[in-house]
């Protein structure tokens, strides 16, 4: 038997080149191999190098000290050094719960871990519960060879690499010729006793500070550099380490100097063959930028060209004193307005950094606290209000005032309180709610924004809520107006109920209807006419404000309700008269006019993974690429093409800003993690049977149908009538076709944007969702390419663009229940049997077939090369009877579900 | 005896396939299972398939038997959950050496049996060491992410008297299988270079891990290259994948490590994904076609099957394996 231990380097040859490279592992690998460059060791996690994390350790903070490791890995640690060693700390204790903790971050613990400890028991304790191959710091000869053999071996046991210390019985090795002996020696032991793979060996050839002033320290930088240059040449598979900020040890104080000192003595240990190391890239000078003469007189220190190096450098090093860089921050010009023309400028820009020192002053000056309010906030809440109507603030914008605003107030309310029976008076208190069995309240939440920032006062009773609720509350609370949101059809049809109650119990206020599936069609047609009291369809917040003033103006409000019931009827009158022009054929007619393939020509691709697999360790950044920018843009009111929204002419600056703020709010997603991507995707074999049916089967045994809806409008003779079963391959025709389905979802997009709530943040708050949802469409943009190009592979060879991608130049489509091409939410059901999406995922539906969390996808993979997406348009009752009996539901559910499509 | 060492270089070996899969023709009742021996037994013991090993070993030998004729070069031990941690779910941990010793006792029966009458085919007998139902880098309690259901040292000391019967019952290769946490298959191997260094002797060892996330990783989040680096500081017999995924699905991860190691490279692939109703249904001539592609590719090295493969699949798979020459282990200097 062979055993593959390294042979023993026993001829005293000096290989000349590397020949085995260092493998290290967290949840993805670190090779450093000749293309790798000096691998920087993270050092804050360590409680002798970083007192803040000494102190978060003590305190238990450990969500913070993971921050604190989280932050090190962003910022380009490629391994993390974790040190417990502290007299007040329960050492072995704390590194195990700290190991266990960062097992649990995939972007934490992507990298390798370095243990670091002086203490055997806490390495060893380490080493138990880190998966990935580690590295141990440190070992070395210190206390006797059998110590350090038999350590050696356990390391090499559990797996790790090793750095070993430039340390014997005798003491730390201080010049070239000790640091030569003590790695002879280790390497010796090591790979030819302990049977250490070498390239696993990373010796620590200690750096000692120069330029003390004493005689003996002077040589202590190009001794170690010279002695890392006979290590790598004489050992070339072993790897070289230090602490680099020791060396400008004496020049404690003096940044720039520093700095310098840092990165001349890398470029030359680099240079020597120092491959590794714990460096702060904070203090450290690009080489190229170190002014001439610092450069120079550094050099000669580091490398002790002259007997006068530390004189000279020490000279020099006073006129850097106290230089700190170009941070300290410009003070505005604006701070040195008036009072209310800083409140007004914080305001207007959202800058809410000073808006509690100005209120605070503001306070002072007034009698009352409320008058802060009722005067400086609501003069400058007005210019925005002003600026808003006249188009030259948009809607982001105003929505940071809010927060700036809402910031204030929180500010104020204590002062307020603490004086009784002062109230703030709101201009009128508004219910605003998103209807049963939909999850959706992004354009719900910047209404209420909108308006709760003009001072209305806002009741908001969230997303999914009942009838029954909405209309005690509206009593109990004694509301104004009511404002309903949705985004799913169903929706429509809860909106009807609810106006529909409000008229039964006589009610007396207005109510406005909002949501992307909601129009003013639908409200005129089917919704108006079942309230006597008014109904807007508000679509675009900027407009609630002024409906909202127009229909609680005293003066104007019955002139205005009025004026839009008549507006109403006028435009259900010709809504319906148009209406009746568009004619239908029977479904039996659409069917013999259905889209036809040549199934004897057509390519059918079979899948190369037949079957249902999950995604749930995806990263979000390997979305990012895929983010659709446009619809996010839309739900900010701000409406143009992305990229070229970001330099119009009217909305570019703002939607720079937005697009900013955005990408910062992505960046700190992907860092915290703090939302998480998770789909499922089926590859099925699939034949339509009977016209408009897909059968799904599993080696020819029926899993399940899925029932599309055809076209009925009456078209020109040679446009066809489609439906989605077109596209799959008849059962008659004897071809084997194949199908998919797909879910794919966000989760935690909830608790960010509450998180940011609590902070009165509501900008951030409804950004985080509306990014949730943008990373939803972009999984699935992403889950389709992969499944063309890999799962079902039938673009292997597609090579298309981000934006042919948004553009859908690629074959194949995903349609998704609900949209236009298959309008009807009840196939999410037959969706979730086949793949069991809410037990593999945990993405639920609503009662009104709503997806949960709201930020989900899903739908179907059609691939054959002519699928096309398509609008259904209106179906006519003979479909819906049809459909109830192939489904084997009842007529009243397929009516109820298919209403929105129903033409009467 | 024929060395495992040799026989690799000269050709790829076959692994056997499922055994639960096969186990299930039986249709074993409590009662078969209880057998004499346990028929008073305290807890249930139906599905306890380790089990069978004891009170039907006939079967057990059968099973074997039936790969081996397949054309098998390696059968697994029937010992998959054969730790104290696994059997704690019967209250059976005291039997687990016993069930290690008499499992590998059979298969080494079984093998020379063949090995006898085909002496230039030596069959062979893995100790099949499962990943246990525990996890040690990962938290079972999604509110505390610090908590672990078991330790490194728990893990070493029950795989270290698992592999100690295993051995003491005369397996040839130690098979450390379905590795879903990477940190319990250290446990494992640093529980083997125990017995190794306590024994001073060298059995070969397979380790073979699990992918089974779409995106490539384990389940404890680690992609194919960077498991690969965690377990190759014990020098192995080979290394490679298993479970999980079909044939094709596989293939991506198998050449993610092939050219990364200097080990010999291992795969034994369900018969495919299992279908809406949990079953596996790849045809042996399909599954054959898959594990075609590795060989045409020289990804392979040992080659069997998992979950829901039969001897029909490992004969298939077997016949195209002749067909194409081991994967060049290239030794590094």
């Amino acid at each position: 038997m062979q055993d593959k231990d390294p042979t023993p380097n026993t001829q005293h040859q000096k290989p000349k080149t590397q020949t085995k490279f260092m493998r290290l592992s967290g949840l993805e690998p670190l090779v450093l191999n000749e293309n790798s460059n000096f691998v920087n060791v993270g050092e804050r996690t360590n409680v002798a190098g970083s007192r803040k994390f000494l102190r978060l350790v003590k305190e238990e903070k450990f969500d913070e000290a993971l921050a604190i490791a989280r932050h090190q890995v962003d910022g380009g640690a490629q391994i993390i050094d974790i040190n417990m060693d502290d007299g007040l700390i329960d050492g072995k204790e704390a590194m195990v719960k700290f190991l266990n903790l960062i097992a649990a971050e995939p972007d934490i613990c992507r990298v390798p871990i370095m243990i670091d400890s002086s203490k055997w028991d806490i390495i060893e304790a380490g080493l138990q519960v880190v998966q990935g191959k580690c590295v141990v710091n440190s070992i070395s000869l210190k206390e006797g060879e059998e110590k350090f053999i038999w350590e050696a071996t356990q390391i090499k046991r559990y797996g790790a690499a090793v750095i070993v210390m430039a340390f014997d019985e005798v003491g730390q090795a201080d010049n070239y010729e000790r640091r030569l002996e003590i790695v002879a020696r280790s390497y010796d032991v090591l790979v030819n006793k302990v049977g250490f793979a070498e390239e696993d060996i990373i010796f620590d050839l200690n750096i000692f500070p120069v330029a003390t002033g004493m005689e003996e320290h002077r040589k202590n930088a190009i001794d170690f550099i010279e002695a890392t240059r006979w290590t790598r040449e004489t050992y070339p598979n072993v790897s070289v380490s230090g602490g680099v900020s020791n060396v400008s040890f004496s020049f404690r104080g003096n940044n720039v100097v520093r700095e310098a000192m840092h990165s001349v003595f890398l470029y030359h240990a680099i240079q020597a063959g120092m491959n590794m190391g714990i460096v702060n890239p904070t203090m450290l000078e690009v080489y190229d930028d170190i002014p001439k003469n610092l450069l120079e007189h550094v050099e000669d220190v580091i490398l002790d060209r002259r007997d006068d190096a530390t004189e000279r450098l020490l000279d020099l090093a006073e006129t850097f004193k106290g230089i700190k860089k170009a941070d300290t921050e410009t003070v505005q010009e604006w701070r040195s307005y008036e009072l209310q023309d800083r409140i007004t400028h914080s305001l207007v820009k959202g800058i809410d950094k000073y808006i509690v020192e100005d209120v605070e002053e503001a306070r002072q000056q007034a009698e009352k606290p409320i008058e802060v309010i009722e005067g400086n906030l609501m003069i400058g809440m007005n210019v925005v209000g002003d600026l808003f109507g006249s188009g030259k603030m948009f809607l982001p914008q105003v929505v940071k005032s809010a927060r700036v605003m809402k910031k204030a107030v929180a500010y104020l309310n204590p002062f307020i309180e603490a004086e009784k029976g002062e109230q703030q008076q709101a201009i009128g208190k508004v219910l605003m709610a998103t209807v049963k069995g939909d999850v959706h309240d992004i354009g719900k939440n910047i209404v209420s924004v909108v308006l709760g920032c003009n001072n209305y006062e806002i009741v908001d009773l969230g997303v999914m809520v009942p009838p029954e609720k909405i209309i005690e509350t509206a009593k109990a609370e004694n509301v104004d107006v009511i404002g309903l949101s949705g985004l799913i059809t169903p929706s429509l049809d809860e909106m009807v109920y609810l106006a529909k109650e409000m008229e039964r119990q006589n009610f007396n206020i207005p109510l406005l209807i909002g949501g992307a599936t909601t129009s003013k069609a639908h409200t005129a047609v089917k919704i108006d006419p079942e309230y006597k009291n008014a109904v807007v369809h508000v679509n675009d917040a900027s407009r609630a404000v002024t409906v909202v003033g127009d229909l609680l103006n005293k003066k104007k409000s019955k002139d205005y309700r009025d004026k839009l019931k008549r507006d109403y009827d006028e435009f259900r009158e010709k809504f319906l008269k148009r209406k009746k022009k568009k004619s239908y054929i029977s479904l039996d007619a659409a069917r013999a006019k259905k889209y036809k393939i040549n199934w004897e020509t057509s390519t059918i691709v079979k899948p190369k993974e037949l079957g249902i697999q999950k995604l749930t360790q995806l990263s979000l950044k390997e979305l990012v690429p895929y983010i659709d920018w446009s619809p996010f843009f839309r739900s900010w009111d701000l409406h143009g093409r992305f990229p070229d929204i970001l330099t119009d002419d009217i909305v570019g600056e703002q939607a720079t800003q937005l697009y900013s703020d955005a990408k910062k709010m992505i960046e700190e997603i992907i860092a915290k993690q703090s939302l998480k991507a998770k789909g499922i995707f089926g590859l099925f074999e699939a034949n339509t049977i009977n016209d408009d049916d897909i059968s799904i089967q599993k080696k020819g045994k029926e899993i399940g149908v899925f029932r599309t809806l055809r076209q009925q409008l009456d078209k020109r003779a040679e446009v066809p009538n489609i439906a989605l079963a077109d596209f799959v391959a008849p059962k008659e025709s004897g071809k084997q076709d194949y199908m998919g389905a797909f879910c794919t979802a966000i989760f935690g997009a909830d608790e960010l944007a509450n998180s940011y709530k609590e902070q009165q943040d509501d900008y951030n708050a409804i950004m985080a969702q509306a990014i949730a949802d943008r990373f939803a469409e972009a999984f699935a943009e992403y889950l389709h390419k992969q499944v063309r190009t890999k799962h079902w592979g039938y673009g292997a060879n597609e090579d298309l663009t981000n934006e042919e991608l948004i553009k859908e130049t690629y074959k194949g489509i995903r349609p998704a229940p609900g949209y236009p091409a298959c309008p009807d939410h009840l196939e999410k059901e037959t969706i979730w049997e086949l793949l069991d999406v809410e037990k593999v995922i945990g993405v639920s539906l609503t009662e009104s077939l709503a997806m949960w969390p709201a930020a989900a996808v899903s739908g179907y993979y059609f691939g054959n090369e002519e699928a096309k997406y398509f609008g259904l348009g209106k179906i006519t009752q003979d479909q819906v009877e049809d459909f109830a009996k192939r489904k084997g539901i009842t007529i009243e559910k397929a009516q109820k579900w298919l209403h929105p499509a129903l033409a009467d | 005896m024929k060395n495992i060492w040799n026989e690799i270089e000269k050709r790829i070996l076959v692994l056997d396939g499922a055994m639960g899969t096969m186990l299930q023709a039986y249709k074993f009742t409590e009662e078969d299972f209880r057998g004499e021996r346990f028929k008073d037994f305290k807890v249930p013991l139906q599905g306890n398939n380790d089990l069978l090993s004891i009170t039907q070993p006939h079967a057990i030998k059968e099973v074997h038997a039936k790969y081996f004729a397949a054309g098998a070069d390696i059968v697994e031990t029937n010992t998959f959950s054969g730790t104290t941690i696994a059997m704690a779910d019967y209250e059976m941990e005291h039997l687990v050496y016993e069930l290690n010793y008499e499992s590998a006792k059979i298969a080494k029966e079984v093998a020379d049996e063949f090995t006898e009458k085909e002496p230039h085919k030596p069959r062979f007998v893995a100790g099949s060491i499962g990943p246990t139902n525990r996890t040690a880098s990962m938290s079972p309690d999604v509110n505390d992410p610090g908590y672990r259901a078991v330790t490194f040292d728990e893990l070493r000391i029950a795989y270290k008297l698992q592999v100690e019967a295993l051995i003491d019952g005369g397996v040839d290769v130690l098979l450390v299988e379905t590795v879903f946490d990477t940190l319990n298959a250290k446990a494992a191997l640093f529980a083997i270079e125990e017995v190794k260094a306590e024994r001073d002797i060298n059995v070969p060892i397979m380790l073979s891990g699990t992918i089974t996330d779409a995106s490539g990783r384990t389940l404890s989040g680690q992609t194919a290259e960077a498991f690969l680096i965690s377990v190759s500081h014990i020098p192995l017999l080979s290394v490679g994948f298993n479970c999980a995924l079909g044939a094709n699905l596989l293939q991506p991860h198998l050449e993610a490590i092939a050219n990364k190691t200097d080990f010999a490279v291992s795969a034994h692939p369900n018969a495919g994904l299992p279908n809406a109703f949990g079953e596996y249904d790849e045809s042996p001539s399909e599954m054959a076609a898959q594990i075609e592609e590795y060989l045409k590719k020289n990804l392979i090295n040992i080659i069997g099957g998992c979950c829901g493969t039969t001897p029909g699949h490992i004969s298939a798979i077997a016949e195209v394996a002749a067909k194409y020459k081991p994967r060049n282990v290239v030794v590094s200097c």
